[in-house]
């Protein structure tokens, strides 16, 4: 009878063509999530074949099947608890001695095995000539030779899952000869089966090795499963030190060893190498990419292009893809009830915010889209690992790992990255430590939206120092995330636990189209499905606290009076013309809107056509009205225009008093007000915070937001630079150097925040990483601007001062040793 | 003799490993194991970490882990 659901896992080292095999088999029916508790992600899909579902889980490629890193134990809870009715070993063909380390540990597991030797093409060309048949004799097990990258073998693959799901593993599993240590591993086994009481059985000699090679996650399912399991891991105990004595080695090494030479006796009988071994192509390639001068020279390089074609080249993308976004927000304003003179009704200004808070991220789609794709390529080729291999010296010393330098890159190590992909791919770094610490400190590098207050503030209060004042918040931030991230790996996360840096260096790879355009689409897809809902929900509660209580029925009132004043001075300055008799009433407020649309439709058009087509579609929608907003020679008409111009411009006066008296009372003024006491020791003023806080949605919003605050209004044509230095009369260089820093050490965004949960895994480290960044950058926004003042330094003298006590905090955390992590 | 004091381009033979649990049985499953041969590729860039050649297996470690690694040179 045929089975309607067959579940497969794909099991295999790192670097075997793992998930060539798997997008191979499932195509594009693919999902991602994390296996329950950890961090690990697992990969699922399907495929149809013969009225049966196919349900793949990709494991995570590991080397063995021990319980010491999350991989390997989710790897293996996997096979032992969901009982997948086919495992597929993917090894790579060109490698085979060293794959069939894990292979004879899923034999060991008893899982219905299925060996795929892939990367036949790779071995042939290597002259290695693999006899498949020979080989599953010998591992009792069916073997599938391919060459997934061009999908040969693939449908022979389908067919070997399809049967083995149908008559479960070989009666002949192979078994490895533990030698002297077969006795021991008896004894062990007679034990456990006289104690076991279910209701899970874990095949029996698998557990014993595992005892044997004192594996404390074995020794937990002895706890759980079997009675009297004290007496029994006494017995366990007892049992290995007596072997270590005996043989004068450790049980796990004695276990390794004998894992080796079963795979070398039985790799010599099946395998034959033509050609002698030559240096490999990538060691070759490595004697460059890894050298002393040129490696450091070739990394930049890889950096500086990597940021050039994904911030830059992708920034100028943005200009393409912006008017789909303007589309939609013109479309929104549309179908949104019309604003009134002075009142804009609540569900269009909130329908409008709403929509842009959603643009200004969607807006960077293009640029992840060439972040990622780069990103593929990088891991696909297997540059990565060298990336790790020569900064880890660097980093380590900070309580970093080598393969924090990819997040610190894409977080803004210089100046303009973005966090949320720099914690995304945090998830590599093996070392949970290390790994905390780089997600912890990616949002204090330079992201993108940080640099328009930078420009902004250095533009006002370092117009005579530009390039050093830009050199020095560029660089400032890396200056103070090393020293922070080994002060929270000697405090907070000293209790994580750490792996070893041992790591592969794979040979080069050529990577894929198809992996690298996948990969991309994937994880864009996961930031849109992740990040885009948490943002339009925090949009909601921003706008809620910007817009609420509103202003007073007095105050309303008296923008009303103001409203029938500047209405009624316009009908004086109109009453002798024709025209006045048409603009009573209701159609006022008509010509009001049809002015904007006009502007704005000119302002799209580019072109004299553009703007020709634009006149024709006005002038057939009202010839009135067009008259009057194009009044060409016509004297009359241009009087109304004249006129007309002037309310348009005591409307928009109107509009930002209002808007910004609004933000004044709303309850983000309010908690704006009520921080100052504490804010103005680092030289914050209410306003100030307000824009702060604002910036919590985005940072972008801060400038945006400085812009609402000191909108003066009656000279519209001033840039912010000037309104801000003309609203804060008090403010100086050093209240601005306070602010960058504390900018630099601001919380991360809520985008950002969203990926520390996903990368972390708990919600606790999510809400650390919004505070500590608080209470650290009003320290020292506090530090500067007080110690300053005291000190009555310049703003460039405080930021000397404190360039040059952060370099000196750096050097000083690099000198603590690091906790010995292995005796 | 410990694998962290060698110089690029030695080979050798590994003796012992002092060290168990998680290092340890990472570097028997990476195939450093007593018996096994071993040559020393390069160092990194900053002299930290090195990588090592294992019969073709190319991996890196950091001079700290390597000083678990016994060897005799050949």
């Amino acid at each position: 009878m045929k089975r309607e659901r067959t579940l497969v896992a794909l099991a295999g080292q790192p670097n075997c063509g793992k998930s060539t095999v798997f997008n191979a088999l499932t195509g594009a029916s693919q999902h991602v999530a994390n296996y329950p508790g950890v961090t690990v992600e697992k990969m699922t899909g399907s495929y149809r074949s013969d009225g049966t579902r196919v349900e793949l889980v990709d494991l995570p490629g590991t080397y063995s099947l021990t319980s010491f890193s999350p991989e390997e134990r989710v790897s293996r809870d996997f096979l032992i608890h969901d009982n997948p009715s086919v495992v597929v070993n993917v090894a790579d063909a060109s490698n085979l001695k060293r794959h069939l380390y894990l292979t004879f540990q899923l034999l060991e597991m008893q899982v219905p095995v299925v060996l795929n030797l892939n990367m036949m093409d790779v071995a042939e060309r290597r002259g290695i000539e693999i006899n498949s048949q020979e080989l599953g004799r010998l591992l009792g097990v069916e073997v599938v030779p391919t060459s997934m990258k061009t999908g040969q073998g693939k449908e022979d693959l389908k067919e070997a899952i399809a049967r083995i799901a149908d008559v479960g593993p070989g009666e002949r599993l192979a078994q490895i000869d533990y030698g002297p240590m077969e006795p021991p591993l008896r004894k062990i086994q007679d034990r456990l089966s006289e104690t076991w009481k279910g209701p899970r059985a874990y095949p029996l000699r698998w557990l014993a090795v595992k005892l044997m090679e004192g594996d404390p996650d074995a020794q937990e399912r002895v706890r759980e499963s079997y009675s009297d399991p004290e007496v029994c891991l006494d017995l366990v105990e007892e049992i290995r030190s007596a072997f270590e004595s005996e043989h004068g080695e450790t049980p796990e090494r004695h276990i390794a060893y004998h894992r080796y030479q079963a795979a070398d006796t039985i790799s010599r009988s099946s395998i034959k190498t033509r050609k002698g071994e030559g240096i490999p192509l990538s060691d070759k390639v490595d004697r460059f990419v890894c050298n002393r001068f040129l490696g450091p020279a070739i990394l930049v390089g890889v950096i500086y292009l990597l940021y050039y074609l994904s911030i830059v080249q992708g920034y100028n993308v943005t200009n393409y893809t912006w008017p789909f976004l303007a589309k939609i927000r013109g479309l929104t304003e549309a179908i949104t009830p019309s604003p009134g003179f002075i009142e804009i009704p609540l569900i269009r200004s909130f329908a409008l915010w709403f929509v842009d808070s959603i643009n200004a991220l969607l807006n960077y789609i293009p640029i992840f889209f060439i972040l990622f794709g780069l990103i593929a390529i990088l891991e696909d080729s297997g540059y990565m690992p060298r990336m790790a291999f020569m900064l880890d010296r660097l980093f380590n010393r900070f309580g970093l790992h080598g393969q924090s330098t990819l997040p610190m890159v894409l977080g803004g190590i210089y100046v303009g990255g973005c966090a949320v992909p720099g914690v995304m791919v945090c998830k590599g770094i093996p070392d949970e430590r290390s790994r905390m610490a780089t997600i912890l400190i990616i949002p204090m590098l330079n992201c993108l939206a940080k640099v328009p207050l930078y420009v902004l503030m250095i533009n006002i209060y370092f117009a005579g120092q530009k390039g050093l004042a830009m050199f020095f918040i560029s660089t400032i931030s890396l200056l103070m995330v090393l020293p922070v991230a080994k002060f929270l790996t000697l405090t907070v996360l000293k209790k994580r636990p750490t792996a070893p840096f041992i790591m592969e260096m794979p040979p080069y790879h050529l990577p894929t189209i198809r992996g690298v355009l996948g990969r991309a689409v994937e994880r864009v897809w996961l930031f849109v499905r992740k990040i885009i809902t948490i943002v339009a929900a925090v949009a909601v509660v921003i706008f809620v606290l910007l817009q609420f209580p509103g202003l007073s029925n007095e105050r309303m009132a008296l923008y009303n009076d103001k409203k029938e004043a500047a209405i009624s001075s316009f009908y004086e300055k109109i009453a002798d013309v024709p025209f006045a008799q048409d603009l009573q009433g209701e159609r006022l407020m008509a010509l009001v809107l049809y002015w904007d649309d006009y502007k704005n439709a000119k302002m799209m058009g580019r072109g004299k056509e553009a703007v020709e087509a634009v006149n024709a579609e006005f002038e057939k929608k009202d010839p009135a009205f067009f008259r009057m907003a194009n009044p060409g020679k016509d004297k009359t008409a241009k009087k109304v225009n004249r006129a007309f111009k002037g309310l348009i411009k005591e409307r928009q006066q109107l509009l930002r008093e209002i808007k910004k008296e609004k933000i004044d009372a709303s309850f983000l003024g309010r908690i704006g007000r009520a921080v100052e006491p504490v804010t103005q020791w680092a030289g914050f003023s209410w306003r100030v915070n307000v824009a702060l806080l604002s910036a919590f949605a985005a940072k972008e919003s801060s400038v945006a937001a400085l812009g609402a605050l000191y909108d003066q209004g009656e000279t519209g044509n001033q840039s912010l630079e000037q309104r801000m230095a003309e609203g804060e009369a008090g403010f100086t260089p050093l209240h601005a150097l306070s602010l960058m820093l504390f900018m630099v050490l601001y919380p991360p965004c809520i985008a950002t925040t969203i990926m520390v949960k996903v990368q972390s895994g708990s919600f606790k480290w999510m809400l650390f990483s919004m505070f500590y960044p608080m209470a650290l950058g009003l320290v020292v926004a506090m530090a500067v601007f007080t110690g300053g003042k005291t000190l009555g330094l310049t703003g460039f003298q405080a930021m000397f001062a404190f360039y040059g006590l952060a370099l000196t905090a750096t050097i000083g955390m690099g000198l603590i040793k690091n906790r010995e992590d292995f005796s | 003799m410990t694998l962290d004091e060698l110089k690029p381009g030695s080979r050798c033979r590994i003796k012992r490993l002092s060290v168990r649990d998680k290092l340890g049985q990472r570097l028997l499953d990476m195939g450093v194991y007593p018996g096994s041969q071993l040559k020393v590729v390069r160092n990194a860039p900053l002299k930290d970490p090195m990588e090592v050649s294992l019969e073709g297996f190319f991996v890196s470690l950091r001079h700290d882990e390597a000083r678990f690694v016994e060897v005799e040179l050949q």
